[in-house]
Formats: C-alpha cells, structure tokens, sequence
C-alpha cells in the first residue's frame, strides 16, 4: 500500500480516564484507504526526551468523515505530549505501515487483547463485521478501569472480559476466561494483540487446538517502514522487521 | 539559477544531499514520499561478504536528541545484493553508493571485487567504523596501522570511487583522515556513530540486547562539525559530513566546516522527505546569500 505524509487535524481529543486518550484526526482532504492492523508513525515535537516518531495503532477509521481514531495510552514523554493535543491542533502522521490482519476462512472467530493492545481490534472487529462475520471479543485489563471502549466493541458482537481484581468480568487473565478453558472451543481463528506474555499464551492455546492464531506486535522502532531494521522479531525465516513484514504475524511463525 | 553541482574528487554528485548508510534502506523505503532522483546520492544498507542476521532484538534506545542502535549489519551479503536487489535500483536516477563492511580484510577485498564489477555503482564506503559488531568493523578504524592495512588492500581491488568512513571513537581523527588518505582513499565520509549505552532504571538492565551501541541524531552534531573541520585541515580529499544533520542550516554548517557533500542519517526516521527539503533550502540559501555555487560554501567558515 502506498505510503504517506501529511497533517491532520485533531478534532477530539477524549479523556477516558487518568492514562487513556482516544484521539480523532481528520485527514485535510480524501483520506486513503487503511486495513484494520495497520499504524501510523505520530510526530511528537516539542519534548526535551522526545525524538522520534510514536508508532500508534490504528483504533478506528470512518472514510466518510475522513478520521481515524487513536487509542494512546500515556505511558511516557511522547505518549504523554500526544494525551495533550487539543482540538485544532497539527498533528503530522506517517500511514499506513505495516501489513494487516487477513479475513478468516471460517467464521468463528474471537479477538483477545489486553490493555492498550485493544486497539486495532476494534477496527478489525468493524472489518469483519463488514464482511458478515460475528467476532466475539475477550478482553482484560488490570482493573475495570482499565477496561475501555466496551460500548463500541458490545456493539460489534459478543463481548466477555476479565479484570485481574475481578472488578468487571471474570477474575484473572484472558486465559481463564471459560471461554479459552473449554477443551472443545468453538473457535475456528484467534486475534491477539496485547502484552507479549498474554499473546505467547494465547498463542500456546491456539496452537494446542489447532487453531489459527495472529499476533500483533508491538517492538520498538525508529523509522516505521523498513529502513532502520530496529524492529526485528525472530521467525523461522530468520529476523523480518515488525514494521513492514509485520505488525502481524501467524503465530506459529514466530520463535516463541 | 544555483549550480548545485558537487566534484566529489573526479565524480559528479548533482547536490551535496546524500543518504547515510543503515537509514534509508535500499531506496525504495523513501520512493511513495518523494522522489529520489533528486538527491546527490544514496548510500545503501552496509553490505557484508555473507548473509548476517544482526543483533538480537531490542536494538534501539530514544536517547535526549537522538538515539542508540545496535543493529550489526543485518543483511543478505553482497552476492544476494548483485544479484537480486542492484537489478531493482541501478536505474534510479541518482549514484547509489554500496556502503561495504567485513570482519577480516579478506572480507572487505571480496566484497569489494563483487560491487566493482558493478556497472552502475560509481563508488563505494568502505565502512571501517561500525561500532556494533563482534569482529572487525570499528576495530579496522580506531587505529592508523589496521585502517591504513584494509584502504590499501581494498583499493588494489577496487577501481571506483573508494569513500572511506571513519569511526569518531578515535583519539586524534585527523591522524587517522590524514593515514586514509595516503592509503588511496578518494573521500573521507565521517562522523559513524558515538559509541554509548543506555540503562533502563526501572528494570535495571541494559536498553540494547548488546549492552552498548551507536549515537546517532542531533545530540552528536557537535562533535560531528568539530571532527569535518578537523580532517578538512589535514587531507586533500573532498570530506562528506554527517552526523545529526536535520535540517537545511545543519548542512551548510557541515559544508563551511569543510564538507563537500553531506550524509542525512537518522532525521530520514523522523520526516523521510528531510533529504528533498535540504535540496531545495541549499539553493536557496545560495540564492540568498549570493552564492553562484554551493561549492561555494565548501570550507568558507569565516574565523
């Protein structure tokens, strides 16, 4: 897909609660197509520790309005700068990196992810949505608090969540939710993106009942589109940039 | 009109804006933001005798200014390069450089034979200061005997442009311009990245997988000028500056501390139209400042 610079404008910018912003960009004219799984590279100025670009998922995108939406959560300087855009502002993206998550060949399929890691599943649950299929999500968080934009995914499809002080949903991970315990799961293909360690797990359980799984990734990068080759993850073809060969991967292909 | 015209020692670069090695892949990267006929040159990925994977993940480090990598030359050696990638970017427009690196001097002469039968790469830089490899790399540049033992040995092979960049993590980087230089090198290209490391306080452990790595971005510039400035007194030989270059006005500090033509590394990350902008604010600064020619500015710092 065709790569781009340009300014959008912000025009909102939501608090939801104490680290998570979702912020509405509008692209100044027709904004390009973008696949749900894709990111954008977000120019942060202005920061004494900030230097580089903020790879950000992509949460949400409405090609009639031409936005799309960001899920930031405020986890450093830049994230931080980012939580602090005000409707009106500039705000200069590289988009749309990366590869995609692919449409499924059956159509039970459930989405789990974990904190900020939510985000690109909302879009991709709108993708499938779009192409007759149900998605069930599984989503966790640390606390109920945590638990954010569930009224846009309850609206796509089945939504179950856990919470580990049991504060919204089942106590505990993602993976002691009844719906990943059960033996003979219903399940014909996984998405995942969230903290590696609950991928790896979701992964293992995907694997274990043959079903198919994509991880999206999150490693640190530089440029953001295969020219600073910091990325990398280790495949069974050897080190491929999250970036461009990613943010997606099959499980199965990744040395976990 | 400005001639933006560059004598890179016999070779003509149309404008002094050239890519740096590691930063703007094989060209292709940058091609949906602009169009990369219009830079002097592109320097592309440092290339190896055989296959090497890299590093092992993280490889980078944000530092203040800048940052660290520890990439270690990921990339498929230069028979798969020749065969595979040269055929896609041999007619972009621009001189696309090959930036060639070894572990032993046997390495960098091999490398070097197989880019020199080459037709459409006019040159070649010989990278004796990569900092984040086990072998060789940094070590060839950091001492007059082993850089002067590898420029020779190359430049008995190699019958193009020989660009030789120099590694900062030296004592006296002039000595070591001025050995390079009577070793057969035809340019100088400098600075590579500053030897650092960065410590994450709240795990208590190293940031880059190999501990240390390379500095890089504006956080360097500094030092990067004072280095041009220093080799330009002590050789002959058109100087290519890099080291933090952002901006228009940070290449025509590089050109008036001594720089011929000039390398954009890391800013490519930060806006990958940076080099076309240069392009355009050169000529025009000329323009300005009733410069005829960018050449011009080569050196023309007033004390």
């Amino acid at each position: 897909m065709k790569k781009y610079i340009d300014d959008f404008k912000v025009i909102k910018n939501e608090r939801l609660n104490y680290e998570y912003v979702i912020l509405t960009l509008q692209h100044p004219g027709q904004m390009p197509e973008m696949m749900p799984g894709q990111f954008v590279e977000v120019r942060v100025d202005n920061g004494p520790n900030t230097f580089l670009r903020r790879p950000i998922s992509i949460h949400d995108v409405d090609m009639e309005a031409n936005t799309m939406k960001l899920l930031v959560q405020e986890i450093g300087d830049g994230t931080r700068l980012m939580g602090q855009l005000k409707e009106g502002d500039n705000c200069n993206l590289v988009y749309p990196l990366g590869n995609s998550f692919s449409l499924p060949e059956k159509k039970r399929v459930l989405l789990v992810g974990g904190g900020c890691g939510i985000a690109p599943l909302l879009y991709m649950g709108r993708h499938l949505v779009a192409n007759g299929i149900e998605p069930q999500f599984l989503l966790g968080a640390r606390t109920q608090e945590g638990l954010i934009a569930m009224d846009a995914f309850s609206e796509l499809g089945q939504l179950y969540t856990t919470t580990e002080d049991g504060s919204h949903g089942t106590k505990g991970f993602v993976i002691h939710h009844p719906v990943m315990r059960t033996q003979s799961p219903e399940i014909d293909q996984i998405y995942t993106c969230g903290p590696e360690a609950m991928m790896k797990v979701v992964a293992k359980y995907a694997k274990n009942h043959g079903i198919k799984c994509e991880v999206s990734l999150e490693n640190h990068m530089a440029c953001g589109f295969g020219a600073c080759l910091c990325c990398v993850a280790d495949t069974l073809d050897g080190h491929k940039c999250t970036c461009t060969d990613g943010p997606v991967f099959d499980s199965t292909y990744l040395k976990w | 009109m400005v001639d933006l015209k560059i004598d890179l020692n016999g070779l003509e670069l149309k404008n002094p804006v050239m890519t740096a090695s590691g930063t703007f892949g094989y060209g292709e990267e940058f091609m949906d933001f602009f169009d990369i006929s219009r830079l002097g040159g592109v320097m592309v990925k440092g290339t190896t005798l055989e296959h090497r994977e890299g590093n092992a993940y993280p490889r980078m480090a944000e530092t203040p200014q800048g940052m660290l990598n520890a990439v270690g030359l990921q990339n498929k050696g230069v028979h798969y390069f020749a065969e595979h990638i040269y055929p896609r970017i041999k007619d972009y427009g621009t001189h696309m450089f090959v930036n060639v690196s070894g572990s032993k001097i046997e390495d960098y002469i091999k490398t070097a034979e197989v880019v020199n039968d080459l037709e459409h790469i006019p040159g070649i830089e010989l990278n004796i200061s990569c900092p984040n490899v086990k072998e060789g790399g940094m070590a060839f540049g950091t001492s007059c005997p082993s850089a002067v033992a590898v420029v020779e040995a190359v430049r008995k092979v190699y019958k193009k442009h020989l660009m030789v960049k120099l590694s900062p993590n030296v004592t006296n980087i002039a000595e070591i311009g001025a050995a390079v230089e009577g070793a057969g090198a035809d340019s100088i290209s400098l600075i590579n990245t500053l030897l650092g490391m960065a410590i994450d306080a709240k795990t208590r452990k190293p940031i880059l997988s190999t501990i240390t790595g390379g500095l890089s971005g504006p956080a360097v510039k500094p030092i990067a000028l004072r280095m041009v400035w220093q080799v330009a007194q002590a050789v002959k030989v058109p100087i290519v500056g890099m080291g933090g270059i952002m901006n228009t006005t940070d290449a025509i500090e590089f050109m008036l501390a001594g720089a011929s033509a000039i390398q954009v590394g890391t800013a490519n990350f930060i806006d990958p139209c940076v080099t076309d902008k240069i392009v355009v604010g050169l000529e025009q600064y000329c323009q300005e400042n009733g410069f005829s020619k960018v050449s011009d500015l080569i050196g023309a710092m007033e004390v």
